[in-house]
This record gives structure tokens, sequence and C-alpha cells, in this order.
């Protein structure tokens, strides 16, 4: 540290213009991220509290906590988390197993028309969901697979796939292409291809991929409300369920709340590092 | 060990557009190091890409040792390619990169661990380096490897894709020789693409100068410095580049910087014959030789860009106004602003047709 000398004396005015902006951003940040959270807190701190004083207005912030309420959720909650587990894990896996060869056929060796298949996909989402639960219904009820998991399953599978398509073909699409072709001179068959060239270099797209199916499929409720009653209520039913006809239910429902965030958010934590990696893999070159 | 090529070989990328590469003949001998060399759009790539299987052909052939491979898969063209990204598989070691081919082909574990440390020795490679990711090698070390990924299929076409253009200029220089030397110890059938023209010369056994989709010229390096078929050639082998300027033609030579330059017999004719009143004249840097006043080209120095051992002039020559590059001793170069002569033998000169390009009776 001796060949350039630190320039120490900044105008101080400069300096005070500089330190103000950079305090002024860092608390707009802080505002906006705690406003986003205060919701959360209160949910949080409301699980702790008995059902009497979760009602009070202004809310208590002194009150002596309680697992009472944790205690009510974990002893109900038991089916509704296991249909939840399947549904998810199960319709992620199947996204996954589908998406993968459906995004490398409109990216890698686009198939003819392969422009018309990407908005096939995408259009599907376009459809309000309620204009199609009617048929949904009545396919549902034909098939038999009324309140089974099976229906979840699939439909959570097709719910994610499009959207699944188009992240992992814009992965693919970040491969470079001589590493296919340098593969192709290799000797590698579509299945090597993908396997053991394609997939190591998108895994972070593909962790992220798989996370945001977890999210969709974990909170979806609409359908879960609409084609099971007991055989596969998910977590979002038993939220719903945790709300009495009468009586006072605010903490409860908070604890039922958290429990059902937990999974997610963990997920989401131990997943961030290759979450953003992966949502950012277009844009940095 | 085979042979390769090119018979007609043509490539049209789009309906309307120009084939990139236009009817291509070309032979390239069982073991010899092929340069193909142009500016970008010459169509050496696509070639090279052509001969890989990695581009379709819109007509003619591609021949590897006498067999006719236009529509066999690349894989089982038995060739190896480094490009010019070296494109390693960045999931795998170097160890598995180089010998992901092999393992393709089903070749036993032992086998292939063998040839790779085989690979990796003449590459100087050392054994820790097998274990790592090309991620932790330097661009140096990336590139011997994507070369040791090649040399490993022990195939008989080696394809390389301007593999030294992410090199600095040192370990360029260094490594060009080291391919040359390798490729002359391995004995194995070379095409080489490059846009350098000092890579292409000090590299090939035969060069083949490509420009617009079309074959210019193909030969050694020493005959294509010294008889370049046409202007586009004469003008792209060399460096500095050779000096071309249209001039009229006059009794007995063409008039450059108000002194006549004699012409030989045969390229007279030739100009008269094809009607011709200018030509471009084409004179080598070296060949502009400095005479202490009494030479009959003249000209000022605008600029002297010393090189060490030479110095270049560029000079405006009188009456033309025209910029010519003169090489120089290095010690005592004229300086800018200064008045110098240069003597030009009649030998050393080239014509070209102002029009085609065509050498004139060369």
């Amino acid at each position: 540290m001796t060949a350039i000398p630190v320039r120490d004396h900044e105008p101080a005015a400069l300096r005070l213009r500089r330190m103000s902006g950079q305090v002024g951003w860092g608390v707009l940040a802080w505002v906006v991220g705690i406003a986003f959270f205060l919701p959360v807190l209160w949910m949080v701190i409301t699980a702790f509290k008995p059902e009497s004083a979760a009602q009070t207005w202004p809310p208590k912030f002194v009150f002596s906590p309680t697992l009472a309420q944790f205690r009510l959720v974990f002893s109900g909650w038991g089916p509704f988390v296991t249909h939840s587990l399947i549904a998810t894990t199960v319709s992620t896996v199947l996204v996954l197993l589908l998406g993968v060869p459906g995004a490398y056929a409109l990216s890698v060796h686009p198939v003819p028309h392969w422009r018309d298949g990407l908005f096939f996909f995408i259009s599907t989402k376009m459809l309000p969901i309620v204009a199609a639960i009617g048929p949904l219904y009545v396919i549902a009820l034909k098939t038999h697979l009324l309140d089974s998991i099976w229906v979840l399953i699939i439909l959570y599978t097709a719910m994610n796939l499009p959207l699944a398509i188009w992240l992992i073909r814009s992965f693919m699409l970040e491969v470079p292409k001589e590493m296919l072709e340098a593969a192709e001179l290799d000797g590698a068959g579509r299945i090597r291809e993908i396997g053991e060239v394609i997939l190591p270099v998108i895994s972070p797209g593909l962790v992220s991929t798989a996370l945001i199916c977890v999210i969709f499929a974990w909170n979806e409720l609409f359908l879960a409300l609409n084609l099971t009653v007991t055989n596969a209520a998910t977590m979002p039913m038993f939220l719903i369920s945790s709300v009495p006809q009468e009586g006072l239910y605010l903490a409860h429902l908070s604890a039922a709340a958290t429990v059902a965030s937990v999974p997610v958010i963990l997920v989401g934590w131990i997943a961030q590092r290759s979450l953003v990696r992966g949502l950012s893999m277009g844009a940095i070159k | 060990m085979a042979n390769v090529k090119y018979v007609s070989a043509t490539r049209v990328y789009a309906k309307d557009a120009p084939p990139a590469v236009d009817a291509l003949d070309l032979d390239i001998k069982d073991g010899e190091f092929m340069v193909l060399v142009g500016p970008s759009g010459s169509g050496k790539t696509t070639a090279l890409r052509m001969l890989a299987g990695l581009e379709p052909l819109d007509g003619g052939r591609v021949e590897i040792g006498e067999k006719d491979v236009t529509f066999v898969p690349p894989k089982d063209r038995d060739i190896a390619m480094v490009f010019q990204n070296y494109a390693l598989y960045p999931s795998k070691t170097v160890a598995e990169n180089m010998g992901f081919a092999l393992k393709m082909q089903g070749v036993p574990k032992e086998e292939r661990a063998r040839r790779v440390r085989e690979a990796a020795r003449l590459l100087d490679l050392d054994d820790t380096m097998l274990d790592r990711k090309p991620k932790a090698l330097s661009g140096g070390q990336r590139q011997r490897v994507a070369m040791g990924r090649a040399i490993v299929r022990e195939p008989r076409v080696f394809l390389m894709d301007e593999p030294l253009s992410n090199l600095d200029a040192k370990l360029r220089v260094q490594t060009r020789s080291q391919i040359a030397e390798l490729q002359r110890r391995l004995g194995i059938t070379t095409v080489y693409v490059t846009h350098d023209q000092v890579e292409a010369m000090t590299m090939g056994n035969r060069v083949a100068v490509l420009a617009g989709g079309h074959l210019q010229q193909c030969d050694t390096p020493r005959q294509l410095y010294d008889n370049p078929v046409n202007q586009f050639v004469a003008g792209f082998i060399g460096s500095p580049a050779m000096n071309l300027q249209t001039v009229p033609l006059t009794e007995g030579g063409a008039r450059l910087a108000g002194t006549v330059i004699p012409l030989p017999t045969a390229v007279r004719t030739a100009a008269s014959q094809a009607g011709l009143r200018e030509i471009v004249l084409g004179i080598r840097p070296e060949h502009l030789h400095l005479a202490n006043g009494s030479g009959p080209v003249t000209g000022e120095v605008m600029l002297v860009e010393e090189l060490g051992a030479d110095a270049l002039l560029h000079v405006r020559l009188a009456e033309d106004h025209n910029l010519v590059v003169a090489r120089t001793e290095g010690r005592k170069p004229p300086a800018p602003g200064q008045q110098v002569t240069f003597n030009v033998q009649p030998d050393d000169v080239f014509a070209f047709h102002p029009e085609t390009g065509a050498r004139l009776a060369g």
C-alpha cells in the first residue's frame, strides 16, 4: 500500500452528499423490506398468542406466549401435509421429466413449427383457471379421479409444465453451441448429450425451475378446493379448515399458516444461491 | 491416416444469398498440414464444418480416405475437432473431457486412462491437472486440453478452427510452433482454419487462400508469397501487405511517381491483349530499396514505424500522392518529412488486371 497515495481528503461537501445518498437508499430499502415482512411477522407473533389475546385491537405485543395453537395444528395436519408433499414432489418430478425433453426439442434441435409449440404451451396459461374448472370437474368425476391425489398430481404437472418448458428452454439456449457440436463429434447420442453435457451445465437453472414448481404446487388452492374433499386435501385446504364456523380462530389460523409457509421458505432459503444463479443465467455472459 | 478431398463442395445458407462455399475443390494429402486462410466471411470455417459434418453440403462431396463421407454423421467420420473457444465440458474433469469420446466408443476404462495419460504427457499437462475442472485452468492449459481431447482419439483427420485466437500474443507464437511440431510427429492429416496469414504461413505445409466462398489459390507458403495468382492473394499474404497501386501503362512499362517502372515483355503483351490502359502494380515493401537520392521513385516520409531489426517507412509518393510502405534496415531510418528515393527491380514487380484482379502473365 505504498505505491499510490490514497486520497484521504475528499471534500467534505462531496462526501456528505455521497453518504446521504447512500443512507437515503438504505433507509428506503429497509422501509420497503419491513413493509413486506410486517404481515409475516404479525402472523408469526399471533401464532404464539392465546386465542383471546389475538383478537385485541390495537394488537398486544406483551403477552405470555403459548404453543397451544401449534399443538392443535400438529394434531390435525397429518393427512393434509402428506397429500401436499406427494402432490408437490411427484408433480415436480414429472414436470422435470417431461420439461427437459420438451425444452430440448424446442431449443437445441428445434422440431418443425417449434414456435407454434412454444406459443401453444404459454397460451394454456392465458385462460383463467376458473373457466376450466367445470370441464375439469366433469372429467375428474367420470374418470373416478375426484378427491384422489392423482387428479392433483396430473393438474399440477399440467399447470407447471408450460412455465418449466419456457424456463428450461431459455437455459438450454445458453449452452454454447460448440459444446454440443463437440459432443456430437465425440459420438454422444441424444440421451448422452442431454444427460452428460446439457444437464450438468443447466443444473442451477433446473434447481430454480423445480423450486418454482414446488412453490406453485404447494400453495395451490383453487383446484384442490374444487376437486378434493378429504382423500387428497392439501395444506392450503388445511388453512381453510382452521377457520371454524363460530368462535375465535385468528391465533389458530396464524399457527397453521406459519406451519404451511415453513417448508416453502426453507426450500427457498436453502436453494437461494442456485435460484439467483439460475434465474440470472441468461443475464450474465 | 487419410487424405481429404473436397469435390465441388458447395454450401448455401440462404436461398438468395451467394454460397458461403462455392464449388470448392481441394485435395489434401495424407499427413499434410493444410491451412485454410481468409478474411471473415471467406467460407473457411464453413468449409471446415462441412468436413466435420456439422454443416450439410448443398452440392458436391467430401471424401476422407477415398471414401465419400458427405452423408456420414460426424461421429462416424473418425475426425477430431479443436474449437476456437475449446468447448470443454465444464462439469467434467480434464481427464473426463479428454476421454469422453473414447467412453462413447466403449473403450475400457484402463485403456482410456492410459491413452489420456499418454496424450497429457505429449502436451506437458501434468497428472495433477487431470483431476481438475476446466474452470481451474489457465487459457493456455485449456487450449492444451482441447488439443488433448483431439489427440486421445487418434483420429484420421484433425480439424482445428482458429484454436489460438483466444491466447495472448506471446503464448500464441509459442503454441503455434508446438502444434506444428506435434502434427509433424503424429503425422495426422490436419486441416487448420485461421484468419491470421502469419499463422497460415508458419504452420502449413500448404495454404489454401479463400475469399468470398471461392478458393483463390492453394500452394506452399513460399509459392503463395512469390507467385500469387491474383491481387487478393498478393494483398492478403505478407505483412505488411504488398503495395498495390492502379497506374497508367506507358511505352515499355507503367508510370509510378513520375517515373516509368519497366515491365517484362510478357506482362506488356498480356496487358495490350486485354486492351488495358492501366494495371494494378504490386510491389512488396522489402522490394522498395532505399537509394541515397539516386533512385527513380521519389517521395516524402510521413511516418516511421521502428520494429527493431527493421523499420517501416510510410511514404507519400511524388506526383501520385499515394501512400506506400517500404521496409528498410532499422538502424538509421530516414526521419518523417525527409525526401527519399527508391530503386525497384523490374523482376520484383507484380502486375494485375484492374478489374478481374488476375495476375498478368506471371
